[in-house]
């Protein structure tokens, strides 16, 4: 019986490879299809109107002009379950949706709705504590953590609210027929997502199709239909069309998914030779409307002995939140490694030797990769011979520095089925209802199939995307490609038993003896005697086979485990004279178990990296204190990196049997949590004071200068 | 609402006429009306280059463009890149150097950077941060598109 447990490292050849993605022709060559680029005959296109106030009442909407015009189909105004129009508390709420024949159309049906509104007063400062509050969260003892410190640290730290900012905005297009609804949505849950239409579908989950084949980032703002989700079914219903209804950039930015804001203020207590005593975190940002809970202070030392935190909500007039990318671990990631290097600072001590001396207090499952990590990003980032203590001293307005950072994930993979078809010709069809954010699932899903019988990539056609393939997990918390390829290496292995039992007995050996190798079925360790795959795989008549497998495994075989951590160094230069920061060099370094594809994983890291870039630099959600109004919602005034932005990267993934050994980890979330807090503390140790806030803006920077007295 | 003008173009060598209102931009008119939806939207407002296209040898932005100056144009969309099934050596490269992700930037990058391949067929790194500083992209890695551009550079140099 051959067995699902991974392959040892000298039997793998898909394993680990650097195979280009197999979803790539088609991204490349245009002719991948997207949610918006559906475009099913007699199609209305759907546009929403939104509430311009941050915060107000609707009294009235007066759409029957709206109505009136030729080409419009529908008008739905928004209403709550009690037949009210509902309390709009964030510029952007959905007051009302139209479907026309054309997008002008429906613009302009959209100009023609006339609304009523009562304002309300508008809340969007979320940098005072204890403006409005939520409720507070606290932990330990205030009154003594800083006992028996000799030297207490202290600074204030914060980062906005930034978007998710996908490149293909939010929405769907849908269709009923026959009384069935299909749907293509934009979604990071292809098996989940009819639940959050089924309501307003009427229609049980097994009469929702979803179909997904490409989709544009989702980045933890997905999962869901969203209210414009769920207005687009309601249209197609009423209407008996097909209707088109994606957001606009605007909207996008405005109302698709927020991260929270997080302001602090750290305190850390020390003995002089830089052992930590104490840590003290009083923390608050903003959900929006929505609860609040910075619950991962202080990041990654949690074995401090003594610890109090506190965290409390402020309810604001802003968009809601959508998990971003490692949710809560960049703000607290941010806030504790600064205020770690502060500290450093403050007794003059050099901040990768502070930060190791007190790796004692890590998390238990991650100090020692932490450690070895540590020395690995300090080796490529050149820190013996850059690193200086605060404050660049070389004369000239450029100043240059490095910071440092490590973080912790989870990342085993979550629930995943998958049926893997052998065909008796020896081609393999495998399906599972997972998703392909970009990432590369269908790829990754082949290499396994390939490597776990023994045949050629090319043999395995993949099938994903679609609701009516064995249920996969949304792709949240890096789950996917632990669930993925458990479900198919299980799927497969099953599969492979049948036929090795189907010719064991023409080759006179035992089932277990067999195995697939190199495009064979063949005896181990006397590899002549065996048959080709092919010939192998007739022995199943005229019949293909199909099998299950799953994630977790039946047998409880572990393919995938958790507990990830990495360790990233950013070296900046920075202009004092105009407060312009610019990236020179960035180090990731990143443990995450067995690798299924190293070129497709990196690449996950340069994303990471990328973004984290965007939001230590540039990103921001400015809003109005008066109206509630949000400023920047496009991509001028909401800033990305561009290519020109981002200096040299070098991602190191840690290798070898020690990882390898953990089985499959997730990769999509943990690069993306250090990148604010090792650039800003880079910055820091350029230009000798804290710059508190992220982004890291020229204003900013000569703020903290002039407060600083360096100019 | 006002009526339809007659265009007529070259799109990816082959004679294209279409129909749309004055105040529809080039982004809708290829996507909606001629149905090559390749060409991506990101921002409809000339910030993202997800749309970009080539017109007359320049490159553009199709959303600032409106269908109706597209009269006698030759255009070049994603869909003429590759040629019989042959994918181009910028394609190959961005495949190869693991350049995309979730692929709605890669029509817009791909297209920029053959408008730079065809004007400068040996730029610099430099020059190629500095020509593609127009297009976004939230998810992949810029450094592996710089990475994907010199290496379709020097292939193409080869041929
Ligand atoms: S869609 Fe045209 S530049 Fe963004
Ligand atoms: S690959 Fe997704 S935006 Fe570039």
């Amino acid at each position: 019986m051959a067995k699902s447990a991974w392959p040892e490292a000298n039997r793998r050849k898909q394993i680990g490879a650097r195979i280009a993605r197999h979803d790539g022709p088609p991204k490349a060559t245009g002719a991948a299809r997207y949610a918006y680029d559906m475009n099913p005959k007699g199609m209305l296109f759907a546009k929403m109107l939104q509430c311009p106030h941050g915060h107000a009442k609707v009294i009235s909407v007066d759409a029957s002009a709206a109505e009136a015009m030729p080409g419009v189909a529908m008008v739905l105004v928004e209403k709550d379950k009690d037949g009210e129009f509902p309390a709009t508390t964030f510029d952007g709420a959905i007051i009302a949706t139209v479907a026309a024949t054309t997008e002008e159309i429906a613009e302009e049906a959209l100009s023609a709705i006339e609304v009523e509104y009562e304002m309300r007063e508008v809340i969007t400062n979320d940098r005072e504590h204890g403006l409005v509050s939520g409720r507070a969260a606290e932990t330990g003892d205030a009154a003594t953590v800083m006992d028996g410190a000799e030297v207490v640290s202290e600074g204030y730290y914060g980062l906005p609210t930034i978007t998710h900012c996908c490149l293909e905005s939010h929405g769907q297009v849908c269709e009923f027929r026959d009384g069935e609804l299909y749907i293509w949505p934009s979604t990071q849950n292809v098996s989940g997502y009819a639940g959050s239409v089924r309501t307003a579908a009427d229609l049980p989950n097994e009469k929702i199709h979803v179909d997904v084949q490409y989709m544009g980032g989702g980045f933890g703002s997905k999962f869901t239909a969203g209210p414009w989700g769920t207005a687009c079914v309601e249209i197609a219903k009423a209407t008996g069309k097909p209707v088109k209804l994606m957001l606009d950039r605007a909207q996008e930015l405005k109302s698709a998914g927020h991260r929270p804001s997080n302001f602090g203020t750290v305190k850390i207590g020390l003995k002089k030779d830089g052992t930590i005593t104490g840590f003290h975190s009083d923390v608050w940002g903003t959900n929006g409307q929505g609860r609040f809970a910075q619950r991962a202070m202080p990041y990654c030392l949690k074995e401090i002995p003594n610890i109090y935190t506190r965290s409390q909500g402020i309810v604001t007039n802003r968009g809601s939140v959508q998990a971003w990318r490692a949710p809560n671990h960049p703000q607290a990631a941010y806030l504790t490694m600064s205020a770690l290097e502060d500290a450093a600072a403050k007794i003059g001590m050099d901040a990768l030797e502070f930060l190791k001396k007190n790796l004692v207090f890590g998390d238990v499952d991650r100090k020692d990769y932490w450690a070895e990590e540590l020395d690995i990003a300090a080796e490529m980032i050149g820190y013996a011979s850059k690193a200086h203590p605060r404050g660049d001293k070389t004369p000239g307005n450029i100043k240059r520095g490095i910071g440092i950072s490590f973080h912790l994930w989870g990342g085993k993979g979550g629930a995943s089925a998958c049926d893997l078809t052998i065909n008796p010709t020896g081609t393999v069809g495998a399906k599972i209802g997972s998703q392909d954010l970009g990432v590369g699932t269908r790829t990754c899903i082949a290499q396994v199939a390939a490597e776990t019988l023994g045949i050629p990539i090319d043999m395995i056609t993949v099938e994903i995307g679609r609701n009516s393939y064995p249920a996969s997990g949304a792709s949240g918390g890096s789950t996917t490609i632990g669930g993925i390829s458990t479900s198919t290496r299980d799927a497969a292995t099953k599969a492979l038993n049948v036929i090795m039992a189907n010719v064991a007995p023409g080759l006179n050996v035992a089932p277990d003896k067999l195995e697939a190798w190199d495009g064979r079925i063949q005896e181990i360790g006397n590899p002549s005697n065996g048959l080709s795959w092919q010939d192998a795989c007739k022995s199943l008549g005229q019949m293909a086979l199909t099998k299950q497998g799953s994630n977790p495994t039946e047998d409880g075989t572990e393919l995938t485990t958790a507990d990830v951590g990495g360790v990233q160094m950013a070296e900046v230069s920075v202009d004092i004279e105009t407060g312009i920061v610019t990236m020179e060099n960035f180090v990731a370094v990143q443990d995450i178990g067995l690798i299924i594809n190293e070129k497709l994983a990196e690449s996950q890291v340069h994303g990471a990296m990328i973004m984290g870039v965007t939001w230590a630099l540039y990103e921001e959600c400015v809003y109005d204190a008066t109206t509630g109004k949000m400023l920047n919602p496009d991509m001028e005034f909401y800033q990305l990196a561009t290519l020109g932005d981002i200096g040299n990267f070098q991602v190191k993934l840690m290798d070898g049997e020690k990882y390898q050994s953990r089985g499959v980890i997730g990769i999509g979330e943990p690069p993306a949590i250090s990148p604010g807090a090792a650039i800003g503390n880079a910055v820091a140790n350029a230009i000798g004071v804290r710059v508190p806030e992220l982004p890291l803006t020229p204003d900013r920077v000569l703020q903290a200068l002039n407060e600083g007295g360096m100019v | 609402m006002s009526g339809k003008t007659h265009v007529q173009t070259t799109i990816n060598g082959e004679h294209t006429d279409f129909l749309c209102e004055p105040r529809q931009s080039l982004l809708e008119v290829l996507r909606d009306v001629v149905g090559l939806t390749g060409t991506k939207e990101g921002c409809n407002d000339g910030n993202c280059g997800a749309c970009t296209v080539i017109l007359d040898g320049r490159i553009v932005t199709a959303c600032l463009v409106l269908g109706v100056e597209a009269e006698g144009a030759e255009i070049t969309t994603i869909e003429g890149i590759a040629s019989g099934g042959i994918l181009h050596p910028i394609q190959q490269a961005f495949l190869e150097n693991a350049a995309l992700q979730c692929g709605v930037c890669t029509p817009g990058f791909i297209l920029a950077s053959k408008a730079l391949l065809d004007e400068n067929p040996n730029p610099t790194e430099h020059e190629i941060r500095f020509w593609l500083a127009n297009n976004l992209c939230r998810c992949t890695g810029y450094d592996k598109i710089v990475r994907a551009v010199l290496d379709a550079a020097a292939t193409m140099q080869e041929v």
